[in-house]
């Protein structure tokens, strides 16, 4: 056992830690020195500017907007995709009543279950592509298609600025649901009958039920999901990058820190720039998690 | 054995009539329940199907059809011109298999590499274990976009930059904390009598590993094998910042044409093609979901209940 021990080890480990350390570690320390610089990306010259990416930033207005909307997703997005969530993975775990003194699911929940979560396996720029169609603002839309016939619309989903953002969250809450159902149903599942049945011999109503035994009893994925949420809320480049009008538009209505920082970099070559919004963005997701985490701290109920 | 208030037997049990109009009303109550139960789940169930079989019916309409007839109307006549179309025209079957290419090396190495480190860390004691552990792991708290200009960089400085190898290495890379932090905690829990009798009969450390360890661990592979190919192949904001410069069309990932296709397409285009190519990468999810959606399920959601 003990000879060949160490040449083992240090040959298991060196070619993920060679790959990790070039192209994960090395690039995310090079973000901080980085944004430290006022670097254009084809010119040689490189100097330390100390905060001044940071003080620039603060006083830019698109900066300032990104953070409104991601605000806004960091709400909603959570929000709506867990109440909706929870809602559908109760129905279908309790929906069918209790036979036997056992509470079921309504018939065909595993169908359900099986569509609901489908969208959760399309890449988000596909998910992008097709409801930048759904929702285009002609005829050939799905949904201004369907206005057309009854007379109606047509509305202007992406290039009204007041609903562009929203149609995007909607997008956001059209693909998450499934997945937090399926998670949901999966804690529900883990929830021993016994307590449903005692609490149904007391006399509990559904709702009872859910608020004083399935919630408590769910936190922690509760939490679990928001945090994931919310880290999704700080992104949205895919969506935001293919569905809205001119990259962020109209007027800037819908961009997001990812998309600034893709263009501050790519097409502007401000490399320096660029690294600062990802400083930034760094601290305001660990800060998110963070705080979740600490806010939401409960006692876990053992079981 | 308990009963429950709408259980029959419960009730005739107690014989008084009481209990037993308490129990009609409670089942009259459960099938209002269970009705609008399910009124409210095939609502959304249409919400989610809806878009996708408007999708593949306009992929058989021509661009008249689909500016002039009810979104759901059927086409006129089935024909696959659209589907040739975007297949040789808009090149999707071109970025399909150069996604299938990359997916396919990028996963193999995730996991190859992956469950490697994440197996020394987990059952061997040496300096620097959890050092090494911990910069792994510590890659999940960082968002992509933090690295993308030094990733963009460090390409480029390798001669990377809109290869294949880049793009490969830079999946694995990006995939081996969530991969390393899953499959140490799977290694951990493994029993160590099987290993410590193949090493009695004379197994090397390399040995145990590929012929004991990595068998025992399958159910573990799988789940985290699936999440990282869904995760690889949807991914779009690494292919887009690396897969740039003189040629790269050619090389272009999925997502990427795809995407391509929809945002450069102006007031001519052929959307019709479009639906073609969004078909054809639908189509072969839902295939490969109808097959293993229960093994696609757990392992998506394997992150989130760990």
């Amino acid at each position: 056992m003990k000879h060949g021990r160490y040449p083992f080890i240090i040959g298991f480990l060196i070619v993920p830690v060679a790959i990790y350390g070039t192209f994960v570690i090395a690039a995310y320390v090079q973000a901080f020195q980085l944004s430290f610089t006022n670097w254009r990306g084809f010119s040689p010259d490189v100097s330390y500017i100390g905060f001044d990416n940071f003080v620039k930033l603060f006083h830019d207005n698109t900066f300032w907007k990104a953070i409104q909307h991601h605000i806004l997703l960091l709400i909603f997005l959570p929000l709506l995709t867990i109440v909706l969530a929870l809602f559908f993975a109760f129905l279908l775990n309790v929906g069918g009543g209790s036979k036997g003194g056992r509470t079921r699911g309504v018939w065909g929940s595993k169908f359900y279950r099986v569509v609901f979560f489908f969208p959760q396996l399309l890449a988000l720029a596909l998910v992008a592509v097709i409801f930048s169609r759904v929702y285009s603002s002609d005829d050939s839309g799905l949904i201004n298609g369907l206005l057309n016939q009854v007379g109606a619309g047509p509305v202007l989903f992406l290039a009204d600025k007041n609903l562009a953002l929203w149609s995007i969250l909607a997008v956001l809450v059209w693909q998450a649901v499934g997945f937090y159902v399926v998670l949901f149903s999966a804690g529900m599942g883990s929830i021993p009958t016994e307590i449903y049945e005692a609490a149904a011999l007391d006399g509990a109503t559904r709702g009872t039920l859910f608020f004083k035994v399935t919630l408590p009893l769910l936190w922690n994925t509760l939490q679990v999901a928001w945090v994931y949420l919310g880290i999704a809320a700080f992104d949205a480049f895919a969506l935001v990058n293919v569905m809205s009008v001119d990259r962020g538009g109209p007027d800037g209505a819908t961009t997001v820190l990812g998309l600034e920082i893709y263009r501050n970099a790519f097409d502007y070559a401000q490399f320096g720039y660029a690294s600062a919004m990802g400083v930034v963005l760094f601290f305001l997701t660990i800060t998110f998690a963070a705080l979740t985490l600490r806010v939401t701290r409960r006692d876990a109920i053992e079981l | 054995m308990t009963y429950t208030k709408t259980n029959g037997p419960a009730a005739s049990y107690t014989g008084s009539r009481h209990a037993t109009t308490t129990a009609q009303r409670d089942k009259k109550e459960l099938k209002l329940f269970s009705s609008f139960a399910h009124v409210a789940l095939a609502v959304w169930g249409l919400l989610v199907i809806a878009p996708l079989i408007w999708v593949i019916l306009a992929s058989f309409k021509s661009n008249t059809e689909i500016f002039t007839h009810a979104p759901f109307s059927l086409p006129s006549k089935i024909s696959f011109e659209t589907y040739r179309t975007a297949w040789t025209e808009a090149h999707v079957g071109r970025y399909f298999l150069n996604s299938v290419f990359v997916v396919a090396i990028s996963t193999a190495g995730t996991m190859l590499f992956g469950s490697m480190a994440a197996y020394v860390l987990a059952r061997y004691r040496f300096f620097g274990n959890r050092f090494i552990y911990y910069l792994f792991v510590s890659g999940l708290a960082f968002p992509v976009f933090l690295a993308l200009v030094p990733l963009f960089l460090i390409l480029q400085n390798l001669g990377l930059l809109n290869t294949y190898t880049g793009l490969i290495l830079v999946y694995i890379a990006y995939s081996l904390p969530f991969t390393v932090f899953f499959m140490t905690a799977f290694f951990k829990t493994l029993p160590n009598q099987i290993a410590e009798a193949a090493i009695v009969d004379g197994a090397s450390h390399t040995r145990l590993f590929f012929q004991v360890m990595l068998p025992m661990a399958r159910s573990g592979l799988v789940s985290i094998t699936i999440f990282n190919i869904v995760g690889q192949w949807n991914q779009y904001l690494l292919p887009v910042a690396i897969m740039q410069g003189a040629g790269a069309e050619q090389k272009w990932v999925l997502t990427q044409g795809i995407a391509n296709i929809s945002v450069s397409a102006g007031y001519q285009a052929n959307w019709a093609a479009l639906f073609a190519a969004l078909t054809l990468s639908i189509l072969p999810m839902i295939i490969v979901y109808a097959f293993f959606q229960r093994q696609i399920q757990s392992g998506l959601t394997a992150g989130a209940t760990k």
